[in-house]
C-alpha cells in the first residue's frame, strides 16, 4: 500500500468484501456495496449529527470483529453506529438471527401504528412501508388498543400526526441543528413520548419545513399539500431558483402542469442532500418561479419506480445478493471498483427469508 | 456475627454528624490517602480488594478506574449513582440516611484517586430529605477542612455537588444519568464511547454506586488484601442486601458474600425465616430485573449443592436454573403470591419507565404488560404464553441500554419456571380471577 493514501479497511458483508476508509460505519460500507446489502435505516440520517441507534432496524451480526481479534460480537449491533475494523465479517440478511430480529422490529414499529396509509400523504414514499414490505409479516399478533394522542396544531405549514410517529428523533435533530433555539423535542416517556409543542415556537423559523422531509413516516406532512394527491400520480422535476435564504435547489412535484408540492432533493437513501427554506417550500409554487433542470432521478426504492410493489416480487435471494455488487440501477453513480465477491457456503444464508405474504403458523 | 464494613457504626447515636463519625474513626482514610498515598496506589489497593460494582452489573471497580482516560488538560469526573429506583432495592437510601459521612469520605478518597476536582452525587429526586442530610454533612466536612480548597494542606481541591435526580428509573442507567446531570432529557447514550472516555460534558468520567464508593474508606484503612480476604472467590467483601417480602424480619442486612441463601433466609441474624404458617415459593434475588427462581432452585444449585449469596453462585446454571446478585434486592414470595400478578406488576413498572428511545423496549414493554394484564384478568388466550416468550426474546439484547433486558428477563424467567401457573390462569379464568385466588397446583414449596 502506498504511504500517501489512507490505509483502507476491508470489511465483508454478506460475502461481499468492500474497502472503506477508517471511521466508516458498517451501514455506510454496506451502502457502498449496494441497496440489496444495505441494512434498512429508520432513524439514522447521514446529514444529521447524532442520529441513529434508536430504531434498531439496522441490527446486524458481527461474525468476526477484525483480523486482529476475530471473535464474534456477543450481541447484534446497530450497523449505523458501529465502525468497521479491518477484516470484520458482517452478516446482514444471511443470518437468521438478524432476519428474525428485524422481523421483530417491524412488528414493534407497527404495533401502535394506525396503518392509515390510504389517507396518509406519505404513502408511497414512506420508509416504514418499505421496511415492512421488505422485512415484515403480513399479519399482526397485537390485539390490544392502539395508543392515541391529543391532536396538536403546530402551525399553518406542518401537520403533525403523532399516532404515525415512530420516534426516530430525526425531526428533533433537524430542529436542533438547522434551526435555532430548539433543545428539547420529545416530551413524555416510553410509549407515551410525543413530539413536543415546542415545534409551534420553532415554526416561524425559515427552515422548519425540513422536518417534513426528514420524517420517515407521515407524522409530519406538508399542510399546503394535504390530501391534494398521491405520490405515485405526481411527477418529480428538479429545479432551482435564486433564493436569498437557501440554495434554492429543490424537487417540484407536478400534477399535470401544476406544481402541487415542493420538497428538498433526496439521494437514493431518501436523505435530503440540501435543506431548503420555507419560502421555497411553501410559497413558491409557480413554474415561472423556477428554472427547470429536468426529471428527478427516480431511486429504485421509490414507489414510482416500476414494479416496486408486487405480491409475487422475488425476494432477495442468494444469486441476487451476489449480483448486488455489480448491480447498478440507472443513474446509480456508486463506485463499485472496490468490491470483491466471496463465495459463502449456502448454509451461511438465512433459511427463512422474510416473505410478504407469509401465513401465520 | 459476620464481618461488618459499612454498617459497623450505623447504630451509634449521632453517627450522622461529623463529630460522632470522626470519633468512630471516620475520615482517617482521607488523612491516610491524601498524606501518604499517591492516586495510583489507591487505585492499586481497590484493584487488589477485588470489589465489584454494587449497582447491579458487578463490574470490578478497580478495573473500571484504571480504564479512565487521562488526556492532558481535560477535567475528569467522579459521579456517584444514588438514583436507586430498582424495585426491591433500598440499601443506598439506608446508608445515606444513617451514615452520610461514609459516602462523603469515600467520595473524597475516590475522587483523589481518579484526579477529579469536582464530583457529583446524583440522588433519586424523590429523596429530598436524604439530599438535605447529605448537604448538611458536606457543609460539616467542608467546615472541618475535608472538602474545598487544599484539603488537609495536601494541595488537593475537591468540590462535592449533590444533584437531585430527574425522577425516573432510567436516570439510574449511567449514561442517562450523565445526560440528566448535564440538564438534558435522561435518555441513555449509545455505547461506545463509554463514560471512561467520554462521560460528563464529554470528559472522562467514572460512575459508581453509593455502596461501591462507600467501601473505599475501609479498603484504604485496612488494605486491599484484607478486603479480598473477606467473601468467597471473586465475590470479595460484604454486600448490603435489601430484604423484603414474606419473611419475618425484612430490612437491610450487611452480609459477607458467600453466605448460603438458606442461612440468610432462615437464620435469626438475618431474615428470620418465612412468615409463620407459610411456605417459601419463589425468590427474586437481586432486584426486579433479575430472573425469578422457584424456592428449590433458590436454595440449591442444579447439582444439589447449596446456593450461596455470591455473584458466581447466584448465576450458576445460567438463566436455565440460575439468576443474578444484581443490586441485592432480595424479594421473597410465599405460597400466597400469584406469580402472574407479580410478573404483570414488574412489567407495568418497566413499561412505565422505558425512556422510549428504542423501538423494541418502547413498544415491547407495553405489549408485554398488556398481555400479562389480560392473562391476570381472565382474558388470556392459549397462544399468549408463547407470545410473551417471543416478545421478550425480541427485546432482549436488541436495545440501547439494559433496561430492555431488565424488562424481558422477569417475564421470560417467570414463564420458564412457573408456566403451569400461567396456563392455569388461561384455562380457569373464572377461578383465577376470584379475590385472593392463587394457583395451588403442583410446585416445589419449601
Ligand atoms: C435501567 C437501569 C437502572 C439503573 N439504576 C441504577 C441505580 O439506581 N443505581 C445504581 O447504582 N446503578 C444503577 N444502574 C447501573 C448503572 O448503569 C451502573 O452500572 C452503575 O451505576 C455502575 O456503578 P457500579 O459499578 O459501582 O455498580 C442501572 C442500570 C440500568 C440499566
Ligand atoms: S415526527 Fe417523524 S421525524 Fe419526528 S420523531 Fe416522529 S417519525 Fe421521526
Ligand atoms: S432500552 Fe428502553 S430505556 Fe433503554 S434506551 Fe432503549 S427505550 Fe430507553
Ligand atoms: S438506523 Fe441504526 S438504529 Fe435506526
Amino acid at each position: 500500500m502506498e504511504d500517501t493514501k489512507p490505509q483502507l479497511l476491508t470489511v465483508t458483508i454478506d460475502g461481499i468484501a468492500v474497502e472503506v476508509e477508517p471511521g466508516t460505519t458498517i451501514l455506510q460500507a454496506a451502502r457502498k456495496i449496494g441497496p440489496d446489502v444495505a441494512p434498512p435505516a429508520m432513524c439514522y440520517y447521514q446529514p444529521l449529527k447524532g442520529s441513529g441507534g434508536k430504531c434498531r432496524a439496522c441490527l446486524v451480526r458481527v461474525a468476526a470483529g477484525s483480523t486482529k481479534d476475530p471473535r464474534p460480537m456477543p450481541k447484534l449491533v446497530a450497523s449505523c453506529l458501529t465502525a468497521v475494523q479491518d477484516g470484520m465479517v458482517v452478516e446482514n440478511t444471511t443470518n437468521p438471527q438478524v432476519v428474525d430480529a428485524r422481523n421483530g422490529i417491524v412488528e414493534f414499529l407497527l404495533l401502535n401504528h394506525p396503518l392509515d396509509c390510504p389517507v396518509c400523504d406519505q404513502a408511497g414514499e414512506c420508509d416504514l412501508q418499505n421496511f415492512a414490505f421488505d422485512h415484515g409479516k403480513a399479519t399482526t399478533r397485537y390485539e390490544e388498543d392502539r395508543r392515541t394522542f391529543e391532536k396538536k396544531d403546530i402551525g399553518p405549514y406542518i401537520q403533525l400526526h403523532m399516532t404515525r410517529c415512530i420516534l426516530c428523533y430525526r425531526c428533533v435533530y433537524t430542529a436542533d441543528q438547522i434551526t435555532e433555539k430548539r433543545v428539547h423535542g420529545v416530551l413524555g416517556r416510553g410509549d407515551a413520548s410525543e413530539i413536543g409543542t415546542y415545534i409551534e415556537k420553532a415554526i416561524d423559523n425559515d427552515f422548519s419545513g425540513n422536518v417534513i422531509d426528514v420524517c420517515p413516516v407521515g407524522a409530519l406532512t406538508d399542510k399546503t399539500y394535504r390530501f391534494k394527491n398521491r405520490v405515485w400520480f405526481t411527477k418529480p422535476v428538479d429545479a432551482h431558483r435564486d433564493c436569498p435564504t437557501c440554495s434554492g435547489k429543490v424537487t417540484l412535484w407536478y400534477r399535470g402542469d401544476e406544481v402541487i408540492r415542493v420538497t428538498a432533493r433526496k439521494n437514493e437513501w431518501n436523505e435530503v442532500t440540501e435543506f431548503i427554506c420555507n419560502t421555497c417550500r411553501f410559497e413558491t409554487k409557480k413554474t415561472s418561479d423556477w428554472v427547470i433542470e429536468g426529471p428527478t432521478k427516480v431511486s429504485r426504492s421509490s414507489v414510482i419506480s416500476a414494479n416496486k410493489y408486487r405480491a409475487d416480487l422475488e425476494k432477495p435471494s442468494f444469486g441476487k445478493r451476489l449480483a448486488a455488487a455489480e448491480y447498478k440501477p440507472i443513474h446509480d453513480e456508486r463506485d463499485t471498483s472496490q468490491l470483491s465477491i466471496q463465495q459463502l457456503p449456502p448454509e451461511r444464508f438465512a433459511k427463512t427469508l422474510p416473505s410478504a405474504v407469509e401465513p401465520e403458523p | 456475627m459476620t464481618k461488618k464494613i459499612l454498617t459497623e457504626h450505623i447504630n451509634v447515636p449521632g453517627i450522622e454528624t461529623f463529630d460522632v463519625y470522626r470519633q468512630q474513626g471516620g475520615y482517617t482514610a482521607v488523612e491516610k490517602a491524601l498524606k501518604t498515598m499517591t492516586p495510583d496506589e489507591i487505585v492499586e489497593e481497590v484493584k487488589k480488594a477485588g470489589v465489584r460494582g454494587r449497582g447491579g452489573a458487578g463490574f470490578p471497580m478497580g478495573m473500571k478506574w484504571s480504564f479512565l482516560a487521562k488526556p492532558e488538560g481535560v477535567p475528569r469526573y467522579l459521579v456517584c449513582n444514588a438514583d436507586e429506583s430498582e424495585p426491591g432495592t433500598f440499601k443506598d437510601h439506608y446508608l445515606m440516611k444513617h451514615i452520610p459521612h461514609l459516602l462523603i469520605e469515600g467520595m473524597i478518597v475516590s475522587s483523589f484517586a481518579l484526579g477529579a476536582n469536582k464530583s457529583f452525587i446524583y440522588v433519586r429526586g424523590e429523596l429530598m430529605y436524604v439530599i438535605r442530610i447529605l448537604e448538611k454533612a458536606i457543609a460539616e466536612a467542608k467546615a472541618k477542612g475535608f472538602l474545598g480548597k487544599n484539603i488537609l494542606g495536601s494541595g488537593y481541591d475537591l468540590e462535592l455537588v449533590v444533584q437531585p435526580g430527574g425522577g425516573a428509573y432510567i436516570c439510574g442507567e449511567e449514561t442517562a444519568l450523565l445526560e440528566s446531570l448535564e440538564g438534558k432529557r435522561g435518555n441513555p447514550r449509545n455505547k461506545p464511547p463509554f463514560p471512561a472516555v467520554k462521560g460528563l460534558y464529554q470528559c472522562p468520567t467514572v460512575v459508581n454506586n453509593v455502596e461501591s464508593i462507600a467501601t473505599t474508606s475501609w479498603i484504604i484503612n485496612n488494605g486491599g488484601d484484607a478486603y479480598a480476604a473477606i467473601g468467597i472467590g471473586r465475590s470479595t467483601g460484604t454486600k448490603l442486601i435489601s430484604a423484603s417480602g414474606h419473611m419475618r424480619k425484612p430490612g437491610v442486612y450487611e452480609i459477607e458474600l458467600g453466605l448460603p441463601v438458606e442461612d440468610f433466609i432462615y437464620a435469626d441474624e438475618w431474615c428470620g425465616g418465612i412468615r409463620p404458617g407459610h411456605k417459601f415459593k419463589a425468590l427474586v434475588a437481586g432486584g426486579s430485573s433479575v430472573p425469578i427462581l422457584p424456592a428449590n432452585l433458590a436454595l440449591t444449585l442444579a447439582n444439589g449443592e447449596k446456593r450461596l449469596m455470591s455473584y458466581e453462585s447466584l448465576s450458576d446454571g445460567g438463566f436455565a436454573t440460575g439468576t443474578m446478585l444484581g443490586s441485592g434486592g432480595f424479594i421473597l414470595f410465599d405460597e400466597t403470591s400469584c406469580i402472574v400478578k407479580n410478573t404483570w406488576n414488574f412489567s407495568r413498572f418497566y413499561h412505565h419507565e422505558s425512556c422510549g428511545q428504542c423501538s423494541p423496549c418502547r413498544e415491547g414493554t407495553g405489549w408485554m404488560e398488556k398481555v400479562l394484564h389480560r392473562i391476570e384478568h381472565g382474558h388470556g388466550h392459549q397462544h399468549d404464553i408463547d407470545l410473551l416468550v417471543d416478545v421478550s426474546k425480541k427485546i432482549e439484547g436488541n436495545t440501547i441500554c439494559p433496561l430492555g433486558d431488565a424488562a424481558a428477563w422477569p417475564v421470560a424467567s417467570a414463564i420458564r419456571h412457573f408456566r403451569d401457573e400461567f396456563q392455569w390462569h388461561i384455562d380457569h379464568p373464572t377461578e383465577a380471577t376470584q379475590p385472593g385466588a392463587v394457583y395451588r397446583g403442583e410446585m416445589a414449596l419449601v
